[in-house]
């Protein structure tokens, strides 16, 4: 697979994908790859390879040594412990890392206006880096924008074309900081999306500028 | 393919006695017969990691607790040194792995060893908990595939990721020095790549291209 014609991405690097396995992506990037990797099975199985590096190199460590009552604390630890949940799985249109924030699926999120019939919901995350739920209606766009970091886009619901590719349910955008763009919805379904940014999105027409004071697009 | 894993299973199961001694002591245990001896009980660096992964399924079948102690021995002086090397004292090191211990036993019925070796799974609860305690972050985590635990995995694909793992732990410790240490920065340090590349000087293309290879027959296998 060498796909190099733009700065676009349907997939995740091998890059984002080691440094999610490794556990050093900013919590924002990690729900979109988690969100992403929830809808497919070529990712995730990506996925499972470098946890399969990380594993490998736990195992190849040099032992340390434990405390003298390390496993019967552990074992006491066991003991005391409450059960653990089963693990949630989800029907719905949100896959379950971004249920997870939004406390449910799509009758849950909290959208506010945001002009031109597109709608945002911006979920609570620490850091720098801040995710938000957008919602496009059927053909519509959001405003040309560029962004200074990366940006990650996936796809829910509908589809989105930005003049070059297509992305539908479950397809990852990767865009480096020079790439503008004007997403346009399908005509067919409104459009719902996870995009994440780690500076907010620099419009290029005065009026959304000026919304984005208001909005923290 | 087929002959690969058909060979892999004879080996498994023929001498050096190791793969026999396994399978008797899974027995006896599905049996509730005696306790392994100290000798079977004793970890060898060469059993490979079938062993571990059988250890987990006694955990998960029969809350087995010398199986758990096996595990223990095995694995948490490796996760204490991951947990040390990735910036915890020792204080932090020690508890955390105790929890990151703990959790495996907690776990256990999430635990599928056609999908991923003993050592792989213990490195993501051990990733988990270091973000949590180090980075005061939470890891947004894929949605499970839809799978129960009645479907029993098979013991071929089981024994291919195996055999797969280990090719990829081989291919791993076969690389240079230097790109190793690279390859342990990114995973038991708190550096992202470019942090890396910055602090090194050198370009993570060569690396990448390294492992490319043996990962692309893991994630062949892993599908």
């Amino acid at each position: 697979m060498t796909m190099t014609q733009d700065d676009i991405q349907h997939y995740l690097t091998d890059d984002l994908l080691m440094a999610y396995s490794a556990g050093t992506l900013p919590e924002a990037y990690s729900l979109a790859v988690a969100a992403h990797i929830s809808m497919s099975d070529e990712s995730r199985s990506r996925m499972h390879a470098y946890d399969a590096v990380g594993g490998s190199l736990v195992e190849s460590s040099e032992a340390a040594e434990l405390a003298p009552d390390s496993l019967d604390a552990t074992f006491a630890l066991i003991d005391n412990a409450t059960p653990e949940p089963a693990p949630k799985r989800t029907k719905g249109v949100l896959p379950a890392p971004v249920q997870d924030y939004v406390g449910g699926d799509l009758e849950a999120v909290k959208w506010r206006p945001v002009g031109m019939g597109v709608k945002q919901a911006i979920l609570p995350i620490e850091g720098n880096a801040n995710a938000r739920l957008l919602y496009i209606p059927a053909g519509g766009s959001m405003p040309d924008h560029g962004h200074r970091g990366m940006e990650m886009t996936v796809v829910f619901q509908g589809a989105y074309s930005d003049g070059h590719n297509r992305f539908g349910p479950g397809d990852i955008e990767v865009a480096d900081e020079d790439h503008h763009h004007t997403p346009v919805a399908d005509i067919g379904e409104d459009c719902i999306c996870l995009t994440v940014t780690d500076a907010p999105l620099k419009f290029d027409s005065w009026l959304p500028r000026v919304m984005q004071r208001f909005f923290r697009i | 393919m087929y002959s690969e894993t058909a060979s892999l299973v004879e080996t498994t199961e023929s001498p050096p006695n190791r793969g026999h001694a396994t399978r008797e002591d899974k027995h006896d245990r599905q049996a509730g017969l005696a306790e392994v001896t100290v000798e079977t009980g004793k970890p060898n660096p060469n059993d490979g990691g079938l062993r571990w992964a059988n250890c987990i399924v006694r955990i998960r079948d029969h809350q087995d607790r010398q199986a758990f102690a096996d595990l223990f021995r095995h694995f948490a002086p490796r996760v204490k040194s991951f947990l040390m090397r990735s910036g915890a004292d020792i204080t932090l090191a020690e508890e955390c792995t105790q929890e990151v211990m703990a959790t495996v036993w907690q776990k256990a019925h999430l635990f599928d060893p056609a999908r991923a070796s003993a050592a792989t799974w213990i490195f993501t609860i051990a990733r988990n908990r270091k973000i949590d305690a180090f980075r005061k972050m939470r890891r947004p985590e894929p949605e499970d595939l839809p799978w129960g635990p009645e479907e029993e995995p098979d013991q071929e694909d089981t024994l291919a990721l195996q055999q797969e793992t280990e090719a990829l732990g081989e291919a791993l410790s076969s690389l240079p020095d230097k790109q190793r240490e690279l390859i342990e920065k990114a995973y038991f340090g708190d550096l992202s790549h470019s942090e890396i590349a910055a602090e090194t000087g050198l370009p993570l293309g060569t690396i990448k291209s390294r492992i490319r290879l043996a990962l692309d027959r893991l994630r062949h296998q892993m599908k």
